[in-house]
């Protein structure tokens, strides 16, 4: 299953960590960030319920980048 | 600019007129070093909070935490002014940054912005309701004024009008539109009132699946991109440790030789190495190159899948067309009636007239092009005793006259010597009562741009341009010398076409790309294997943008090459950026080590070298037709 979900960043940098973050959070398959549309791709591995996946993805990337914001 | 942005201009105007107004106090000591704290704290504090928050999740090594260390280093060793002014210069590019990059990015989200706001539709009364176009139900008529998107795709019911189909296809030319015809969400209504009958929900509208296309196309990135994430990662510990050794190596050494250490010079030394360092520029204007190049190839009627496509793009080394609907138009138009002389009772005309009636009962394809080359109204009560016979033809009874209309082996039963045609194509033999009339040729019509096409692919530096059909060897040999492909492999059953492709993947050099392109209708399997999937005709199938990597809006063959043009342009640009980023900023380290460069150059070097690389890669917008 793959979601997108608006994101607000405010360096590129950081969206390169975000999408680290995000690629480390069990639960996730693979995430793709674009600094450019300011959104996430969010791929879930199979039987992941994506609800509590993207709060653990939420927390890790404002772990990585205290400003940004995930629009869940 | 946003709430945000406007803060920090509130901040640096804040900070600044502090720094300023302290440089004129005559002050020292504690007093100085309390003074200047205050505007340290109103610049700055956001930096030292991530900075900390950065330690407590072990992420040192970022710019946050760079810029933590130099700023706070160059207080503890008094030098106030220059502690707080780094910081200030820092917090100044940041925004500038952060308003340029907000800024080109709404430029080209809005060159791409073709989703319409709302729908119209008439009630009982004759007044016209805005509504979502995502509440419009199939079939629902809606109404589209002059000057207004068309939200849905579905056909005309009522009105005329011209459209601009520009968003869509780049094209600037108008299509007409009148009742009946179908009509695609996305263009803009020019001049009359249409009524629409909706054939699909705003979800599965054209414009909805173009928008969708668009938006995600910066998800998958190039291997430029992935490389400077790779180089980031490498890039800033390297450079913190080579600033710790700066500040530590040196002085120890000294100490050691029995000379004066010097701590203060090579600490200073050492922060402005790591302000220089700061990757941004790299990270900010690769991902924008690319967007700009996509939103530019957009604007065209050129819509790109993802930087990788559009980088791939450039090092295309091979072309291989499908014929039909690609460098031909598809359609079957008649390219000649030739009466025979020995047939005296008719011209070119009449034969077409003869031929329309006898297949007017016929939907297939050939028939339907009789029909419109002959071009008059066709009167079905003269034709009777009509008898098709599959694989030969038709025969009946037109005005009177017994009419056969078919190939050679429809002639050869009849007892009929049948001519042999020069040109190319599917040959409809005609005999009129009982005597061989002529033949009509009818053939699918070359696109008027596919020569310049392949033209202008050789010149943009394609060594081979092949060309794969289902068609008779004939035709496709026909073809490809008035075009000037370099291959033509004719008579192939769509898988055949991928084995083709799968050859020509074999023998092509590594580090050329294999591109593709085809009408997507059913080359989906050879558009997926090929390195770069192009297909035309994405005015309304789905197939097509669902297979290719690339969708050429309009159909026009032209359009590949300008894309490759594009696609070098934007990869020449993320080149420069490269090299330009990564150049000075190691000259600036090199300066910064030997003491030449100070912490002006070394802001110069990180801020400076991001702004002009932002602005660089906004030169991917522009696009020469």
């Amino acid at each position: 299953m793959k979601k997108t979900y608006k994101i607000e960043v405010d360096c590129a940098n950081c969206a390169l960590k975000m999408e680290e973050a995000a690629k480390s959070v069990d639960g996730v398959k693979d995430a793709v960030v674009s600094f450019m549309t300011q959104k996430m791709n969010v791929e879930f591995a199979e039987g992941a319920d994506d609800k509590t996946v993207m709060q653990a993805v939420l927390k890790a990337c404002k772990k990585v980048e205290d400003d940004c914001e995930i629009y869940l | 600019m946003t709430k945000k942005q406007k803060k920090m201009l509130v901040r640096i105007v804040l900070a600044a007129a502090l720094l300023i107004g302290f440089y004129f106090l005559p002050v020292t000591g504690a007093v100085k070093f309390v003074l200047y704290l205050i505007p340290y704290v109103v610049i700055g504090y956001d930096i030292l909070r991530k900075a900390f928050l950065g330690l407590l999740h072990r992420e040192v090594f970022d710019e946050n935490f760079l810029m933590a260390v130099a700023t706070v280093g160059a207080i503890l060793l008094g030098e106030y002014q220059e502690g707080v002014a780094v910081m200030l210069f820092y917090q100044i590019g940041e925004l500038f940054q952060a308003v340029a990059v907000g800024k080109s990015r709404r430029n080209i989200s809005a060159l791409m912005d073709i989703r319409p706001d709302y729908a119209n539709i008439e009630k009982e009364d004759g007044k016209l309701e805005q509504v979502s176009p995502d509440e419009v139900a199939v079939g629902t008529v809606i109404v589209v004024c002059p000057g207004e998107k068309v939200p849905i795709d579905g056909f005309v019911v009522e009105g005329a009008s011209s459209l601009n189909t520009s968003a869509l296809t780049g094209e600037s030319v108008p299509r007409e539109a009148a009742a009946g015809d179908e009509i695609i969400s996305g263009c803009v209504n020019l001049t009359g009132l249409l009524k629409i009958r909706t054939t699909r929900e705003f979800g599965e509208s054209t414009v909805s699946k173009i928008l969708d296309l668009v938006e995600n196309s910066s998800m998958k990135k190039s291997r430029s991109e992935n490389f400077i994430t790779r180089f980031a990662k490498y890039y800033t510990p390297a450079v913190c440790y080579g600033a710790l050794a700066l500040a530590v190596v040196p002085p120890l050494f000294m100490t050691l030789m029995g000379n004066a250490a010097d701590w203060s010079m090579w600490i200073t030394r050492a922060l402005t190495f790591l302000v220089i360092s700061c990757p941004c520029a790299l990270v900010i204007s690769i991902p924008l190159s690319f967007f700009g190049g996509i939103g530019g190839a957009s604007a065209c009627g050129i819509l790109v899948k993802g930087s990788n496509y559009l980088e791939a793009l450039a090092q295309t080394g091979c072309v291989v067309f499908d014929k039909t609907g690609t460098l031909t138009k598809g359609v079957f138009q008649v390219t000649e009636a030739v009466p025979v002389q020995a047939w005296t009772e008719g011209d070119s005309r009449t034969l077409l007239y003869y031929a329309a009636h006898a297949e007017s009962y016929s939907s297939h394809p050939i028939s339907k092009s009789l029909r419109e080359a002959y071009g008059g109204a066709i009167d079905s009560e003269q034709v009777t005793e009509v008898e098709e016979t599959g694989g030969e033809g038709v025969t009946a009874r037109v005005d009177g006259h017994a009419v056969a209309a078919g190939n050679a082996r429809l002639m050869r039963r009849l007892g009929l010597q049948c001519a042999t045609p020069d040109g190319v194509g599917t040959v409809v033999h005609l005999a009129v009562d009982g005597v061989y009339a002529g033949y009509i040729l009818i053939a699918d019509v070359v696109k008027e741009t596919a020569g310049e096409a392949i033209a202008a692919l050789k010149k943009a530096g394609v060594k081979k341009t092949v060309m794969l059909t289902g068609d008779a060897k004939a035709v496709a040999d026909h073809v490809a010398a008035g075009l000037g492909v370099d291959e033509v492999h004719s008579e192939l059953l769509p898988a055949d076409k991928v084995e083709r492709v799968e050859e020509l993947l074999q023998s092509r050099n590594r580090r050329e790309k294999l591109a593709f392109v085809g009408d997507g209708i059913n080359d989906a399997p050879v558009l997926s294997r090929a390195d770069i999937g192009i297909a035309m005709g994405a005015m309304g199938s789905d197939a097509a943008i669902e297979a290719a990597d690339i969708v050429l809006m309009d159909d026009d063959p032209v359009k590949i090459a300008l894309a490759m043009r594009i696609s070098r342009k934007c990869l020449r640009i993320v080149y420069e950026n490269i090299a330009f980023a990564l150049g000075v900023k190691a000259l600036c380290l090199i300066l910064g080590a030997l003491g030449i460069a100070g912490m002006w150059m070394a802001i110069f070097a990180d801020v400076g070298v991001m702004v002009i690389a932002v602005l660089n890669a906004i030169r991917c917008l522009k696009i020469k037709r």
